[in-house]
């Protein structure tokens, strides 16, 4: 997939996904070592996004398993599809043989493939994102286990399905619940933080480049300046990016014209709690 | 891989695993592996090859970085910074506050420093720690501070206080904002930075030092001597403040964790009576077999939960924050009653408004909380007294009732009847102490009696707080 981490940070510069030396070998390594990788890190530091990145760079399908409570094997690995079964087997004719229909209603034909069957099945290069794994329950982490250490998925009909190309995996998790050891364990880990302001600016350039260099720095900067502070959600970088996109809307193009009165104005992009904007406007004493 | 970069291999993990990170020998043979695919010449390559192998757990990175800068060195030129030569051109900042003795070796690296806290450049970064640690590292440098022996390295913290980039701040506050008004954003945004870069410049001296103690006393030995606890273990009774900054930013991620996990246990198992309707109306779709059943939720029963809190100085801290911990707890408790006491009684519940903001609440609580009376002392059993009279109906038999204190009462009355009664009418009733268990009953502490009554439960740090919260929650 990638030659080296330099190759990595490259090809995903040009989908337009900055990354840092942590980012670019971690991904490297994943790709090499043929291993899933582990993404943790507050909401909206871009860790869906790299798994996008990663497959719009290397020209694979992202298939994608939003994880929630109360997902189960039926949802994500595969499951029988019983309406078909049923109408297969009343419109049998009367003198079928009861072995014949029973072979045929357990084949592909009947099968519902779920995202995790259809990443390993699949032969083309595919980019596999389990999202916030830590939503869902421990017997489906366990079921990850099976699938993640060997890439393989017994159906008791049809026999074992082992992945001919293996996908690359990338599992995200908010840390609402610590993951088990032993997922841990099988997986590479990358925990992404809020960027640098330096790298931050990078990124909303690429991003919205016909912002200003000057206002681009400005509003990086007070962005990280609204993270010191004790907030409920403190701005992501989605919100920062969402930000410049309103300034430019708003006709605001010079460093200069980004004042404490615009970011009142504006501060709405950033901060959705109401308890967050009395803090700020406080704190920052804006009018 | 040579057999030298093996054995170094081998010694760093077996000094992260003696430092308390489980690496497991599947990790190990990972981290082999990933050193076998990357260049091992570059450096920030290597750390976070070994990283993503390795480390599983964000709070064990920092540990890590240090262990990693001890056993894979950077290769380190000696300071580009001469004795002083009296030509060195002094650079146009206001005056800093210096020392009654004139240092202008220290002089030079401030302005070093200065001036790279003004633009950001790595490269000024490099040398200003360079250069300090070159300057102060050593004790021999015997320009202050006892006899030391000659060569050793002295603290991080004397370097840095010996450099003292915080007095820096106001000059080049006065450098980056000149000509803008002072006050308000522009203001704060600078000070972000400039703090930022001190921070920078602090955390690479630390390093900087980390490793000449290695050097000197070889790697096995230094590592074994840095201990500093994760958040969730620092103690709430010796905590110091920039500790307890950092363990209330702690509580609200702890408290979304906590929230979802309770959540989920209150849900699971939780199906109800079988919904005969429901179940058959699905069965429609499959041609009249109920494939699957469909089942009535269950109500969730949720408890009251009082809150009685010392808020005396030798424990406010933790009240405090557990205080903040059950308010943000509060969706999972039908209701949050909170007290507060010293000598004197008073209800904290008012500073807790749904979705207001806890430094606020932590500011007003401190400020408004009527809770001290005539002698200011912690009154164990006036302050019970106090609560039967006045919230007599407060506590219920759906009510969990919480105690935090240290239990201590300047050996004064302590109202066991009236705490047992109160007691009894509560479904539970639980006592936090956040003391040590080896420090109960010892002096004043009167832990044992209470015991009887609540059992008392050690509290000492957020590790211990969360594991309660859960059993609470149940």
């Amino acid at each position: 997939m990638f030659d080296s981490p330099d190759h990595v940070a490259s090809a995903l510069a040009e989908v337009q996904y900055l990354t840092d030396t942590d980012t670019s070998t971690t991904v490297y390594l994943a790709a090499a070592l043929q291993r899933p990788l582990l993404v943790e890190g507050p909401a909206g530091v871009g860790k869906t996004e790299l798994a996008k990145a990663v497959a719009t760079a290397t020209g694979s399908e992202l298939i994608r398993l939003q994880c929630y409570e109360g997902l189960d094997e039926a949802r994500a690995l595969y499951e029988w599809n019983y309406r078909k079964q049923l109408l297969r087997i009343q419109a049998a004719p009367d003198d079928a043989r009861w072995d014949e229909t029973h072979d045929d209603i357990f084949t592909d034909e009947f099968l519902l493939t779920r995202p995790l069957l259809r990443a390993i099945r699949r032969d083309d290069p595919t980019v596999l994102l389990i999202d916030e794994a830590d939503k869902t329950d421990v017997e489906v982490e366990a079921l990850l286990l099976e699938v993640l250490s060997d890439f393989q998925v017994t159906i008791p009909e049809l026999g074992t399905v082992t992945a001919t190309r293996r996908p690359f995996v990338l599992v995200t998790s908010n840390a609402t619940r610590e993951l088990s050891e032993a997922l841990k364990r099988r997986c590479l880990y990358l925990y992404l933080d809020y960027p640098s302001p330096e790298r931050e600016r990078e990124i909303v350039g690429a991003q919205v480049p016909e912002l200003e260099l000057a206002l681009a720095e400005k509003l990086v900067r007070t962005a990280a300046l609204l993270r010191t502070l004790e907030l409920k959600k403190a701005p992501s970088v989605a919100e920062t990016i969402d930000w410049a996109r309103t300034l430019l809307a708003l006709g605001v193009t010079g460093a200069d014209d980004f004042d404490d009165e615009t970011i009142a104005r504006t501060l709405g992009v950033v901060l959705k709690h109401t308890a967050d904007h009395a803090r700020v406007r406080n704190e920052l004493r804006l009018p | 891989m040579t057999a030298r970069l093996l054995d170094r291999h081998v010694s760093f993990v077996a000094a992260l695993r003696r430092r308390g990170l489980r690496v497991s020998i599947a990790e190990d043979l990972d981290a082999a592996r990933a050193m076998a695919s990357i260049e091992l010449i570059d450096r920030d390559q290597l750390r976070s090859a070994l990283a993503a192998t390795l480390v599983k757990r964000q709070a064990q990175r920092p540990l890590f970085d240090l262990i990693f800068d001890v056993y894979y060195p950077p290769v380190t030129g000696t300071s580009a910074l001469e004795p002083f030569d009296g030509v060195t051109p002094k650079r146009h900042l206001p005056p800093a506050p210096r020392d009654a003795i004139e240092d202008p070796v220290r002089d030079a690296i401030r302005d070093l420093l200065a001036e790279y806290l003004a633009s950001g450049d790595e490269q000024l970064l490099a040398q200003a720690v360079r250069d300090s640690i070159e300057a102060f590292g050593t004790e021999s440098h015997g320009r202050e501070g006892g006899p030391g022996m000659p060569g050793r390295a002295r603290s991080p913290r004397a370097i840095l206080a010996k450099v003292s980039a915080q007095t820096l701040m106001a000059g080049i506050l006065a450098q980056v904002l000149s000509g803008v008004e002072r006050g308000g954003v522009s203001e704060q945004r600078a000070r972000t930075m400039i703090n930022d870069r001190i921070r920078r410049f602090e955390d690479a001296v630390e390093a900087g030092i980390r490793r000449r103690v290695a050097e000197q006393t070889g790697v096995e030995i230094a590592v074994r001597d840095w201990s500093r606890p994760s958040v969730d273990e620092v103690p709430f009774l010796d905590a110091t403040r920039a500790d307890l900054a950092e363990v209330r930013r702690e509580i609200q991620p702890l408290a979304r964790r906590l929230a979802a996990k309770l959540a989920q246990d209150q849900r699971r198992g939780s199906r109800g009576q079988l919904d005969f309707r429901a179940t058959v109306r699905a069965s429609l779709s499959t041609g009249g077999v109920p494939m699957a059943t469909h089942h009535r939720p269950r109500r969730p029963h949720k408890t009251d939960l009082v809150v009685l809190c010392d808020l005396s100085d030798s424990v406010a801290s933790f009240a405090r924050f557990t205080l903040l911990l059950a308010y943000a707890l509060r969706e999972q408790f039908s209701r949050v009653r909170a007290f507060g006491f010293v000598d004197e009684l008073d209800e904290l519940t008012r500073f807790f408004t749904p979705g207001g903001d806890v430094v606020d609440a932590m500011t007003r609580l401190a400020a408004e909380a009527d809770v001290t009376g005539a002698t200011g002392r912690t009154d164990y059993g006036r302050a019970i007294e106090l609560f039967a009279q006045r919230f007599d109906d407060v506590v219920g038999p759906r009510t969990s009732l919480l105690v935090l204190g240290d239990a201590r009462s300047n050996y004064g009355y302590v109202a066991l009847p009236t705490l047992r009664r109160i007691a009894g009418k509560a479904k539970h009733a639980y006592w936090l102490n956040p003391e040590r268990r080896a420090m109960w009953n010892t002096g004043d502490s009167r832990a044992r009696d209470f015991d009887a009554i609540t059992p008392m439960v050690e509290c000492r740090n957020l590790a211990q707080l969360a594991e309660f919260a859960k059993q609470l929650g149940r």
